[in-house]
């Protein structure tokens, strides 16, 4: 496997039987991943589409299915609560794909997750992929094919757009992350950045942030102490106006922090090839791949 | 979301934080009378959410109850950055000892309610971080056990030396954190906590911002939305599920998916042009919204192309493609569409446009440049 997600994975979708959760699920199997079970509670007992088995709570699912990955479809108000249960049941990594979760919520979730030690990503992410063995939440498939570029995004359609522009390049990926929107976030570009400059499939490194906060420039930092291979940059949010929530929670300038041109300028410092646009992927990483 | 600073006062009153008196008025009559009430001079604010409200002669000074009125009545119809002021905040303009900072923030790096206290306070924060952050205290509490109480004192004694100032202050802290966490906030922020000549310890002004995610499981913070004090378009197009921001160029932008929604904006700017909003159509398509969003972007007379930006994965294009030709037939564009659509059903879509003599293209920076054109032609 690249990172995190491959033919091992065994997945449990909780929320499967709701509207997200079954168009995913299907759109995931398609694909080739391993889905093992899905969650609602109050539908145990119950089997979807003929193939996967339904259970009341996360525990079942990995008692009887063997469950070692979660994704997460379920309502914003639920969704802390149903990240708790997957790290009750000792999944290692959560995938939460909701959109919308109160911030305060994920306060009291971070430290439960990490005195158990798992990894979560999101939420309000496209979660990951890696290409030819599985994806694990909406990244459409059919548009990444499997190569030597690690891809880590705070975006879900402007991953789309460049790991478009990657495939028709010819430039195909080890894993593509997205690590969410939001201000609170399960796991960061520099969890991603370290994951990617350990795995031997990895060549290249793309990273995709936007304004609000200073993940970007701590992932500079980062890149410059500690990343071996090329990074190339895109920050989105170069024409945003100040103080307004750009879509994204998290995307937001305040005061003076969080610019896009403070962002660049912090890649620009790490020696990090620099994206004006999204197509400039193509070019920087020909020439750093060659 | 926002709170006016009357609102950010009332949560504040309800926790029992100390204050002066005072009032909201949406009548010249109504601020006399809460003039007459507190006594002596007071301030009459407009509440509108834009900073230098002082400057564009939102904020004005009355010795007594009649230039209240006066007061009110220039400042109650007034356009302040394009927002028309509807309320005033009628509060006395008492005799001040000492002003410091106190703001309570949801930090993204220690991912913790964190308290940011100064007694270097009636001033910008941001400023002071920025030149001289060791005149700021900062204390991060884990929400799983609350403030506790030697927390609060150490905040409070970072203010203040005099015991009685330094207790109203920590039982202040303590109200202030249940403030933040009983409404849901990202940010609430008393700015300044003054001490009077008589020794008293009260909260002079107030922020409040409240996260956004909490609207749905909290009607009651809900309701608090001023949409009088909104950019018209804002209001309509959040009624319409859509995420819309305006801005002051000529192309007006239609995505899915915030990250590409800022992309193709500053997209827009690379190739000579400007954008005239923000706007997320958000995942799942349906063709009313882009219905919807057509009519908010045609109602800007800025705008003069309209650029379609679409990668279908949840989204389908082929449902955005009809929603374009279900709003061409309910009423007429007048501006060039410029469509880039790419991703699921990329081949039905084409045809649905085709079939009505619309064009679309599947690359990006193709279509940006293709409609920076049309509005430089059109300008």
């Amino acid at each position: 496997m690249s990172i995190w997600i491959g033919k091992d994975t065994r997945l449990v979708v909780q929320g499967l039987t709701g509207r997200e959760g079954s168009f995913h699920a299907r759109q995931m199997i398609e694909y080739g991943t391993n889905i093992v079970a899905g969650v609602t509670p109050g539908k145990g007992g119950q089997q979807f589409d003929n193939t996967v088995p339904v259970f009341h709570t996360v525990a079942d699912a990995v008692a009887q299915a063997g469950a070692n990955c979660s994704v997460i479809y379920v309502p914003p108000a639920m969704a802390a609560g149903a990240i708790q249960e997957a790290a009750d049941a000792g999944i290692p990594l959560v995938i939460c794909i909701t959109e919308g979760v109160p911030v305060l919520d994920m306060t009291v979730v971070m430290p439960y997750l990490q005195e158990r030690g798992v990894r979560l990503i999101g939420p309000n992410c496209p979660g990951a992929i890696t290409p030819g063995e599985a994806k694990v939440g909406i990244i459409p498939g059919s548009i990444c094919a499997p190569g030597p570029v690690g891809l880590v995004s705070r975006s879900g359609t402007l991953t789309y757009e460049v790991v478009n522009h990657l495939t028709r390049a010819g430039l195909g990926q080890s894993t593509c992350v997205g690590i969410g929107g939001d201000p609170i976030v399960g796991t960061n570009f520099i969890d991603v950045l370290a994951a990617f400059n350990d795995d031997p499939k990895t060549e290249a490194i793309v990273m995709i942030g936007e304004i609000g906060g200073t993940a970007e420039q701590e992932a500079a930092e980062f890149i410059k102490a500690n990343v071996k291979k090329p990074v190339v940059g895109f920050v989105a949010g170069q024409t945003a106006p100040k103080g307004r929530r750009m879509g994204h929670a998290g995307a937001i300038i305040s005061g003076s922090s969080g610019t896009a041109e403070e962002k660049f300028a912090a890649f620009e410092a790490a020696g990090m090839g620099i994206m004006r646009r999204p197509i400039d992927v193509i070019e920087l990483l020909k020439a750093k791949l060659k | 979301m926002n709170l006016h600073e009357y609102q950010a006062r009332d949560l504040l009153k309800v926790a029992g934080i100390p204050m002066f008196d005072g009032d909201v008025a949406s009548t010249p009559t109504e601020a006399e009378a809460i003039a007459r009430r507190v006594g002596g001079t007071v301030v009459v604010k407009a509440q509108v959410h834009v900073g230098g409200r002082g400057k564009a002669g939102g904020v004005k000074l009355a010795r007594n109850p009649a230039e209240a009125s006066e007061c009110a009545s220039q400042i109650l119809g007034m356009t302040i950055k394009g927002l028309v002021v509807n309320k005033v905040l009628v509060v006395p303009a008492a005799e001040i000892a000492t002003e410091s900072y106190v703001g309570l923030i949801l930090d993204r790096a220690t991912q913790r309610p964190v308290f940011m206290v100064s007694d270097a306070g009636g001033v910008d924060i941001e400023e002071v971080a920025a030149k001289t952050p060791e005149k700021i205290t900062k204390l991060a509490v884990d929400p799983r056990y609350g403030l506790q109480p030697h927390q609060a004192l150490t905040l409070a004694l970072a203010l203040y030396r005099d015991w009685a100032h330094v207790k109203a202050a920590t039982r202040i802290m303590h109200q202030l954190y249940t403030v933040f966490m009983s409404n849901g906030a990202s940010l609430a922020e008393i700015n300044p906590l003054v001490t009077t000549p008589d020794g008293k310890v009260l909260a002079l002004d107030a922020k409040i911002i409240i996260d956004d995610n909490e609207l749905d499981r909290r009607p009651d913070l809900a309701v608090l939305r001023d949409e009088s004090g909104e950019e018209p378009s804002e209001v309509q197009a959040r009624r319409a599920n859509l995420t819309f921001i305006k801005l002051d160029g000529d192309v007006g932008c239609v995505v899915n998916g915030a990250g590409l929604a800022m992309a193709t904006m500053d997209l827009v700017k690379y190739y000579g042009g400007e954008p005239a909003n923000f706007l997320d159509i958000g995942g799942s398509s349906n063709p009313e919204k882009v219905v919807n969003a057509l009519k908010i972007i045609t109602a800007d007379p800025n705008v003069k192309v309209i650029l379609f930006n679409i990668f279908g994965g949840i989204t389908r294009t082929d449902d955005v493609a009809n929603g374009i030709v279900a709003a061409t037939k309910q009423f007429k564009v007048e501006v060039p569409i410029v469509i880039r659509l790419t991703g699921t059903n990329e081949a039905e879509a084409f045809k649905i446009l085709e079939s009505v003599g619309m064009a679309a293209m599947n690359d990006m920076d193709a279509a940006v440049s293709k409609a920076v054109a049309l509005a430089k032609e059109a300008a």
